[in-house]
This record gives C-alpha cells, structure tokens and sequence, in this order.
C-alpha cells in the first residue's frame, strides 16, 4: 500500500504533462516528428494510466464507454468530413487547397483536421480496447 | 550491430522462456530497441510510433490480456522441425532477396531519383510544411492514411463486437 501511495502521487504529477506532450505531437507533427497517430496513441495510453492507478470506474467516470465508442467513428467522420469539404468547395475529395483562398493555407487547414481525426479515432480504439478488456476481468 | 544483437538475444529469451510475463516485458524490450534502430535510421516518425504502440499500449493490452489467461505457456504439443525449417527458408529466401538492394542512403537509388526527391522538392511550396512525412501523410497520400484510419476504426469496433457480446452471453447464463 506504501508503494500504491507514490505510484499514485507520480502518475497524478506526470499526468499533465503527458496530456500535453501528446497535444505538442499533435500539433507540432508539421515541424517535428509526430502526427495524429502517435498523438492518439499517447493521449490512449494517458487514460489507460488513469484508469490503471485509480480503477476503471474513476475513468469511466472521465470519459465514459459510450463517449469513447463514439469517439472512434467521429474521427473517421471528421476525416471523411475534410475530404467533402474539398470536395463542396470546388476540388477533389481530399484536396484541402480548395479549402481557403490561399492553397498553402487551405493544405494547413485540412492536414490539421484530418490530423484531428486520426487522433480522435487512434485514441478512442485504444481506450475502448482496453475497457474492453479490463471491464471482462471482473 | 549492438542494437541488432541485443534484440537477436531478446528474441532468444522470448522463443525459450515459458514464462509469459516475462515474454511480454520482453517483446516490449525489443519494441524499444526497434525504436532505437529507427532513430538511428533517421526515421523519427516512425520510430515514435514503434515506441508509443509497440512498447507502450501493446504490452498494456498483452498484460491485460494475460490477467485473463494463465501465465504459462502449454509445452508444445508437436516437434517444432517443420516450422523451424519453413521459417528458415523463408528468412534464408527474404536475406537474398535484400542482396540486391541498394546500399542504405545510396544517391542513385529508386527511392531517390523518382518519386521520393518529387515530394522533397514540392511538398514546401506547395503545402508550407516543413515535415515531408506528415506532408505525405496527410496530403499527397490522402487517401492510404483514410484508409489506415477506417483499419483502425474497424479492428477497434471487431474487438469491441467480439468482448462485449461474450460479456452479455455471460450476463444470461
């Protein structure tokens, strides 16, 4: 129980930090290394702690079942919602240049929101496998 | 070569432990020295990747896995000859495939006369992003990371399908 105590107190002081790391990957992914999968992936794995130092039903309590579930399609929505929307303003399916006046802007916009939507989907998956999978043990 | 070896040490321990936990933290090991030989490949995205998933979620979900299941593995059940000498001629045919490949970072390679030195010298001016991978990604290849985003949507709804109709059967009984 000692050992629990300082699990708990450095997971709860890492917590913030990974949350924002994973947000730099997501958004500096155009700079540096990184994207909207690794981001997701860090963002899942964030919630996978929580949920394994304070117990499934506090992170359930975060972010419940039915909200992960129906993160996993709203990625894959968003995605398919850019690629439309190039597709309503003049261009191709998934030519983001169309999306403003400018084509290196309108590329920004558009890789930034399928970005989005990958890290959506990739985090959702990842948080609902692993409810799934703890909520069977007990 | 000492990143080689030590991961050709680590699959050894996974192939003869019985002991699964350990297999499990040893396949994460080997995920992380996999990164490693990435970064020294200069292949940061993907290096990131192997490290977040590979070391980091997959073990989570093995752990999870085997918290389900027992923590030995049953002594195989047939001689493992056949298998060893298909995976031996299988390696043996993917070594001499590699033989013609060209050096790693040669000028005059496909990869760097073609397709690949196109994107370096378009993706600036014509997307502004100074990361060529997630110009690729997100731009000129459109289309495969949609496609790798519904694989992911769709083994995430399989896995659910398949756990939660279980735990309903179970509810019944």
């Amino acid at each position: 129980m000692r050992l629990d105590v300082v699990l708990r107190v450095v997971t709860k002081l890492l917590l913030p930090f990974i949350i924002v790391f994973g947000f730099y990957v997501q958004f500096h992914g155009e700079l540096g290394p990184g994207g909207g999968f690794q981001a997701g992936v860090i963002i899942g794995a964030c919630v996978i702690l929580y949920a394994i130092m304070f117990g499934l039903e506090n992170a359930m309590r975060v972010l419940s079942v039915t909200a992960v579930e129906k993160m996993i399609s709203l990625g894959v929505l968003l995605y398919l919602g850019t690629g439309f929307a190039g597709m309503v303003m003049g261009g191709e399916f998934l030519n983001y240049s169309v999306l403003e006046h400018d084509p290196v802007h309108g590329q920004h916009l558009g890789i930034t929101l399928i970005e989005l939507g990958v890290l959506i989907t990739v985090a959702g998956t990842m948080i609902a496998i692993f409810y799934a999978f703890a909520g069977r043990g007990r | 070569m000492v990143l080689l070896t030590m991961m050709a040490a680590v699959v050894v321990g996974i192939v003869r432990l019985r002991n699964l936990f350990a297999v499990v933290i040893l396949s994460s090991i080997y995920s992380f020295l996999m990164a490693s030989v990435l970064i020294v490949l200069d292949a940061v995205d993907v290096a990131m990747t192997e490290a977040a998933v590979g070391a980091g979620v997959s073990t989570v979900l093995m752990l999870a896995a085997l918290y389900l299941t027992k923590t030995e593995e049953a002594a195989p059940r047939h001689s493992p000859i056949l298998p060893m000498f298909v995976a031996v001629v299988i390696g043996a045919a993917l070594v001499y495939g590699s033989m013609d490949m060209p050096p790693f970072g040669a000028a005059d390679s496909p990869l760097n006369t073609n397709e690949g030195i196109g994107y370096l010298e378009r993706s600036i001016p014509e997307t502004g992003v100074p990361n060529v991978v997630s110009a690729v990604l997100a731009s000129y290849r459109g289309y495969d990371t949609l496609g790798e985003t519904v694989v992911v949507f769709t083994a995430g709804i399989g896995v659910l399908l398949l756990l939660r109709r279980n735990r309903r059967g179970k509810a019944k009984e």
